[in-house]
């Protein structure tokens, strides 16, 4: 059974930390609302862009390629996550444990050399 | 630290709660401080290397510089964009910097000196630092406007994959050490070179997975080389753009903190945390802090050395290092110190 209470300290730490960063975001606003410094127009408030107003919605298509990296991502931090727990526990699995970690490896590595071949890793 | 409050008349509970808000502050605050002057010591360090002065007038030698500016940033209007999706906008910076703080939780700074000693120390930093692209992709998505949106993209292509390598190393420390908690990491590099060295560094095996794992620490806090996200020619300031007052300096200090982080899982991680260098009775009088303290600032000043000196990459550059160099060989690390610990000390 897992102590628990271990974890008590990071759930406190999440508490302050996310009160810290509120402090600090919603703070300035009210300060500056006090000092006067808050005076939006609409030219301050629109979106940046170099001098002249934009031409179309920013948020249009974009590449590809950027959603095979994050599949890519999601097979190999999987494979990641099971990786932890079998290198803590090396000395007890043996070498069994080693073997079927080598095959699982393999298999990986036969999807990587495909997306490799595939061209998902290109970019130019 | 409990022990001492409840010297103080509290009962268990109590005195266990005050001492672990103590403990917090103690990460947090030191931590915000050491941020604003790293900041400074960044600025200095580059500076001279290009034979500049640097901050030099606020305070005695500049040193005062970030919490002057600190203080302006405080004093700004906040700037959201009409255009923008108001909450997200503001919840960016927040997680952020809340996940930048979070990750402190676990790392020893001396011997028992650590918040939560919990026994999968390395995996839950791997995962709080996983978390640290949601504040990026948030931030981008929620400007709407081109810039932050194509800097977004990239930083969150660019951290994700270079988290897949950091994951392989970390694995090739675990399987060293035989452990996930952090402060029995630091024992195992105990005279790990050589029966004298501390440090799995001073190891033929583990010493490419160190560097590695530093040149994917810049990629991973999108430091440069690799700093494509803020890459001011082409996309003004990143994804940060529409953001001004706190906000902004939010990222800024998460961003900070991000390297610092680094800069100590390199101490802790390959460098033998708190202990001194080498395994010598007499080196063990200074104290466990102090050697953190020395061996992670050295680090810093290495990635503010490489930052002066090294030119930026081109983007298909960074991701061919990361996905066909970074990746396979990691990969053939955990293999190689795997087996070679099955046949020395498991087999």
């Amino acid at each position: 059974m897992v102590d628990l209470t271990q974890y008590l300290p990071i759930l406190i730490f999440l508490v302050i930390a996310l009160g810290l960063s509120g402090l600090f975001v919603f703070l300035p606003m009210g300060v500056s609302r006090l000092t006067g410094a808050h005076k939006p127009s609409k030219d301050k408030l629109a979106e940046y862009e170099c001098g002249f107003p934009a031409f179309e919605d920013s948020r249009h298509q974009f590449d590809v390629r950027f959603y095979l990296v994050a599949i890519l991502f999601i097979i190999f931090d999987l494979e990641a996550a099971f990786l932890f727990p079998w290198a803590v526990s090396l000395d007890l699995t043996g070498w069994a444990g080693w073997i079927t970690m080598m095959v699982f490896l393999g298999e990986l590595l036969i999807g990587f050399a495909y997306a490799w071949k595939k061209g998902a890793l290109e970019w130019e | 630290m409990t022990a001492f409050f409840e010297s103080l008349g509290m009962n268990y509970e109590w005195a266990w709660f005050v001492a672990t808000i103590c403990g917090i502050l103690l990460i947090a605050l030191p931590l915000m401080l050491a941020v604003a002057m790293i900041i400074y010591v960044d600025r200095k360090i580059w500076a001279a290397m290009a034979l500049r002065r640097g901050p030099n007038v606020v305070g005695p030698f500049g040193l005062l510089q970030s919490f002057a500016d600190g203080l302006k940033v405080f004093l700004q209007e906040t700037i959201i964009p009409s255009a923008a999706n108001k909450g997200l906008f503001l919840i960016a910076p927040i997680i952020t910097f809340t996940v930048a703080l979070m990750a402190w939780a676990v790392m020893p700074f001396a011997e028992g000196a650590v918040l939560a000693d919990i026994n999968v120390g390395l995996l839950y930093i791997l995962a709080i630092s996983s978390l640290g692209v949601y504040g990026v992709v948030i931030s981008g998505w929620a400007s709407n406007s081109k810039y932050p949106f194509f800097s977004a993209l990239r930083a969150a292509a660019q951290m994700i994959s270079y988290e897949v390598s950091i994951g392989f190393i970390l694995i090739c420390v675990i399987l060293w050490a035989g452990t996930n908690n952090l402060s029995d990491i630091v024992m195992a590099q105990k005279g790990a070179g050589l029966g004298i060295v501390n440090g799995f560094f001073f190891n033929i095996l583990l010493f490419p997975m160190w560097v590695l794992f530093l040149i994917s620490g810049m990629a991973e806090t999108a430091r440069a080389p690799f700093d494509l996200t803020e890459a001011e020619s082409e996309l003004v300031a990143g994804y940060q753009t529409e953001y001004s007052s706190m906000a902004f300096a939010l990222f800024w200090l998460g961003e900070y903190a991000n390297v610092l982080l680094m800069c100590a899982l390199n101490t802790t991680l390959f460098f033998g945390g708190w202990l001194p260098p080498l395994d010598i009775g007499i080196l063990y009088v200074v104290p466990g802090f102090i050697w953190w303290l020395l061996k992670t600032f050295f680090f810093f000043f290495v990635f503010s050395w490489v930052k002066a000196t090294v030119p930026r990459f081109r983007y298909d550059q960074l991701m061919r290092l990361g996905w066909k160099i970074f990746l396979p060989m990691s990969l053939l690390f955990v293999v190689l110190v795997s087996g070679y610990l099955m046949l020395t000390r498991y087999g």
